[in-house]
């Protein structure tokens, strides 16, 4: 297929990305530049001149929310993909409701139980919603740890399963680029078995 | 009884346990997890009482800090 027939078929789906930081940064980037209609943004974070080191701002938007910052920037790469943001800390209450017309939603949390409070809820409210989860990526190297499992049919971990950030071993750019990508092919691959609109199956 | 774990077959000595007792069990100590009975979410506060039993299959998926 021609790479404008797949973005004519992306460009009417809408995906949720929970979190802007190293993934969500990444992966949003990665799922605009493949020619995503909508993308719906959350995160109540403000840009850190630490998260420069992997998370897809510029030096001038330290200070900035992410979420504005990244709307920013994608406008910048592809204009035609809608960006929906929300400058809010994501809970059991407000997940349904942000994400209800995402036909699916990428996990970008950094903290484990943060990830684990968002898988509950969109497990819990929408068991049949392709859900894509990035779970370990801390330091470098090791890229053939790097796999994607899916558990059913709608549930895709990305990452080692293993690696936990520490002071000792921090987030990095490849790495976390790398399954900030995985995570974008899994929206991309699964979207593109969809027809028009109708549930995954 | 014999189960189904991440796609590996594993035997209990018991006819069924809880998730709570599984987690024990295979010393599954990383604290922040998906776990699936048969496809069906069990919640965390539903680990004590979520039976598993022959023939379930059973996926588990560890949530590493880290993004």
């Amino acid at each position: 297929m021609k790479f404008s027939e797949i973005k004519n078929h992306l460009a009417g789906y809408t995906v949720g990305i929970a979190g802007a930081g190293g993934l969500g940064s990444n992966c949003a980037v990665a799922l605009a530049r493949s020619g995503i209609g909508h993308l719906i943004i959350a995160d109540h974070d403000i840009i850190d001149i630490g998260n420069l080191n992997r998370q897809y701002y510029f030096i001038d938007q330290v200070g900035m929310k992410k979420t504005e910052a990244l709307k920013e920037n994608i406008r910048r790469i592809n204009p035609d993909t809608r960006i929906d943001i929300y400058n809010t800390e994501l809970t059991r209450d407000n997940i349904p409701v942000i994400f209800r017309d995402c036909d699916i939603i990428v996990e970008a949390f950094d903290q484990s139980e943060m990830k684990e409070m968002l898988a509950e809820t969109i497990l819990s409210v929408w068991p049949e919603r392709p859900l894509i989860i990035g779970s370990g990526l801390a330091g470098y190297g090791k890229t053939n740890k790097l796999k994607e499992r899916t558990i059913g049919n709608t549930l895709i971990a990305c990452g080692d399963e293993e690696s936990e950030t520490s002071d000792d071993l921090p987030p990095m750019a490849p790495r976390v680029g790398i399954v900030a990508n995985m995570q974008a092919n899994a929206v991309v691959e699964i979207l593109m078995k969809m027809k028009d609109h109708e549930n995954y199956t | 009884m014999k189960i189904t774990l991440n796609n590996r077959p594993e035997e209990f000595i018991k006819d069924e346990i809880t998730v709570s007792e599984m987690l024990n069990i295979k010393r599954f100590t990383y604290k922040m997890r998906i776990v699936k009975i048969n496809g069906k979410l069990i919640k965390r506060d539903e680990y004590d009482n979520a039976i598993i039993r022959d023939g379930d299959n059973v996926q588990m998926l560890y949530l590493m800090s880290g993004g």
